[in-house]
């Protein structure tokens, strides 16, 4: 994108002025003299930039306006990478516009081992994100539809999941059972909690049974896996849902790629845990882009919703 | 500690001599001896209460630790080995099968260590891979269609990570034993009787009663893995292993199990006989308990058992 595209687009951004080139006001109008001619604006900005207004994309290196980045639902306009959300984000994009009711606000997270800075770590988090933990649990609607959700954040300690996270999934599937109301969570996560100990370990045997419990109550459980999806949290309700949906080249998988490296000593091929090997060898049902998710869930949901054959719809 | 080490040396060397004395001369001076024993057992519990899990860690990891083979032959009787998973392989990090227990048939699954470097190799040195946790759960939704209960151990430093094991499901394999454990209608009991390594443990040890030999430990993660991130340094793995409270003491009062059992002085590796005896005691004895239990009490408290670990606030 050059200079002018953008401000034909945006009517202003940050733009480092050359040293060759000479700003005058005419007119109430700024005009730059001499402005280089730039093909690729991300020649100028590789390293500096104002991160306020523009972002770069991790994969293709575009940079790209944040404006428009929003717009596309944080999705790279040129090739498609998903950039990381956020759980309020997620929320913001997924259901319908205010209907989340939100599920056990309060629980707050202790530290029954004593680790060494965890509570500090803790509150810092909690005063920077404006949320408590790493997963927003509630009840919200999809085109309409009744569901209750879990939405993991990344930005809480990669989204580990100790004793708050735990519960508050738990008794979101028991909720769910209560209202009879399908479940979807999307999972980003680094797996348990290591400040938490056994006690994060547990958790995940803690989620899974009431999955189980959800499930046996014939309700459906829609799980989404979003980049990272790692560790306990794979090895429990992230793989456990009726139908598990990835979103483009997510990272998932078991172990850390750096841990299988060292194991094996060979370096691993691009692909290996990404979203698209996870369906080439059967363990996701399909790779949804983030533009078309609703919409899936959507669908899944009205699949879901009509009566049984022995029965009248 | 270095001088109870030393003494613990000096007195080894002792009764070794005066062993050689008595068959060389055959003159009798076991009252000796059995001084000399009881003050090495006092001298072992002082090092262990001292140095703290590490010690423990080492216990729990040492290579004559008594294994699944000394636990199949001390507490089974006529034990069959079942294989494979009915998928892809059969995955010798795991071995299972059918056997009395106290004249009940049962179903025993465990994660198998070797105590040689080939046995190691062809157990994997008891990492399973996905079809190891697919075998065993096979073997446990037999155990309920035949209404036998199932016995766990687990001893494992992890499930194993690599190519094959990421390709065909680590993460889905183990998910899915959590889940149906949870709600398996027999009785299930799991014991630690070495290492218990992350989720690769885990998928042995959702169960009515989660017991622990004294020496062993259950981990979220490895004491050098946690080194390794906290310390920035996988050599402080003595340091991480007092943070992560993976003795079972800590975890009983975590109440994360249920129940510790006892070992010789020393850990296990000291008596297997009396190691084995002892597990096989308690087991009985938390058999007997949930047993006697009407099939939907048993698991609708294990529901409820494993939905109230966990600390909060609110």
């Amino acid at each position: 994108m050059a200079w002018k595209d953008i401000f034909i687009k945006r009517k202003y951004a940050t733009v480092i002025i050359p040293k060759e080139s000479s700003v005058k006001v005419k007119d109430n109008l700024i005009e730059i003299e001499n402005l280089p001619d730039i093909k690729d604006i991300s020649e100028v900005l590789e390293k500096e930039y104002d991160k306020d207004i523009f972002s770069k994309c991790p994969s293709c290196g575009e940079m790209l306006i944040n404006l428009d980045l929003y717009e596309n639902l944080n999705v790279c306009t040129k090739c498609n990478y998903h950039f990381r959300l956020d759980s309020k984000q997620r929320i913001e994009i997924t259901f319908d516009e205010g209907s989340a009711e939100y599920f056990d606000e309060n629980m707050r997270t202790l530290n029954p081992l004593n680790y060494p800075n965890y509570k500090e770590k803790i509150s810092n988090l909690q005063k920077e994100l404006e949320i408590n933990e790493g997963v927003i649990t509630g009840k919200a609607k999809i085109n309409d539809k009744d569901i209750c959700f879990g939405a993991m954040d990344w930005k809480f300690i990669m989204g580990s999941m100790g004793s708050v996270v735990g519960e508050k999934l738990a008794r979101m599937f028991e909720k769910a059972i209560e209202l009879k109301l399908p479940v979807v969570v999307f999972s980003v996560s680094g797996g348990a909690r290591m400040q938490e100990g056994m006690l994060s370990l547990s958790q995940m045997a803690k989620v899974s049974a009431a999955v189980k419990n959800h499930s046996n109550h014939g309700l459906l459980y829609i799980s989404v896996l979003t980049d990272p999806t790692t560790g306990g949290v794979t090895a429990s309700f992230a793989s456990l849902g009726d139908i598990i949906i990835a979103e483009p080249k997510a990272t998932i998988g078991f172990a850390g790629k750096r841990v299988i490296e060292q194991t094996i000593r060979q370096k691993l091929p691009e692909d290996f845990q990404s979203a698209e090997f996870l369906l080439e060898h059967g363990f996701v049902d399909m790779i949804v882009n983030r533009k078309e998710m609703k919409d899936t869930l959507y669908k899944i949901l009205t699949l879901h919703s009509g009566g049984d054959f022995n029965g009248e719809s | 500690m270095g001088s109870l080490d030393f003494e613990l040396k000096e007195i080894e060397r002792k009764i070794e001599e005066i062993n050689k004395f008595m068959k060389s001369t055959g003159i009798d001076l076991s009252g000796e001896i059995d001084t000399l024993k009881k003050r090495k057992d006092a001298i072992q519990a002082t090092i262990l209460s001292e140095s703290g899990p590490w010690n423990r860690v080492l216990i729990a990891r040492h290579k004559n630790r008594p294994n699944y083979k000394d636990y199949v032959e001390g507490m089974l009787e006529d034990f069959m080995e079942l294989h494979g998973d009915r998928n892809y392989k059969d995955d010798g990090a795991i071995v299972g099968g059918i056997g009395y227990f106290n004249g009940i048939p049962v179903t025993f699954i465990s994660h198998a260590k070797g105590k040689d470097t080939q046995e190691n190799i062809l157990r994997n040195f008891g990492m399973p891979h996905p079809e190891g946790y697919r075998k065993a759960l096979r073997l446990m939704k037999q155990a309920e269609k035949f209404k036998r209960p199932v016995i766990c151990l687990i001893d494992t430093p992890g499930a194993y990570c690599g190519i094959g094991a990421e390709e065909r499901g680590q993460g889905e394999a183990i998910a899915r034993n959590l889940l149906e454990m949870s709600d398996l209608k027999t009785p299930i009991i799991s014991v630690v009787i070495g290492e218990g390594g992350s989720g690769g443990a885990l998928a042995l040890g959702v169960a009515d009663r989660v017991l622990m030999l004294e020496n062993s430990i259950y981990s979220v993660i490895s004491p050098e893995g946690c080194a390794s991130i906290l310390l920035k340094d996988s050599s402080r793995a003595d340091e991480a292993a007092k943070y992560l409270k993976l003795t079972a003491k800590d975890l009983l009062e975590l109440k994360v199990i249920d129940d510790i059992i006892n070992e010789p002085a020393g850990g296990a590796h000291n008596d297997i006989k009396m190691t084995v005896d002892n597990v096989k005691e308690m087991i009985s004895k938390h058999l007997k308990e949930i047993m006697a239990k009407d099939i939907n009490e048993l698991v609708r408290d294990r529901y409820n058992k494993i939905r109230c670990i966990g600390v909060y606030s609110e």
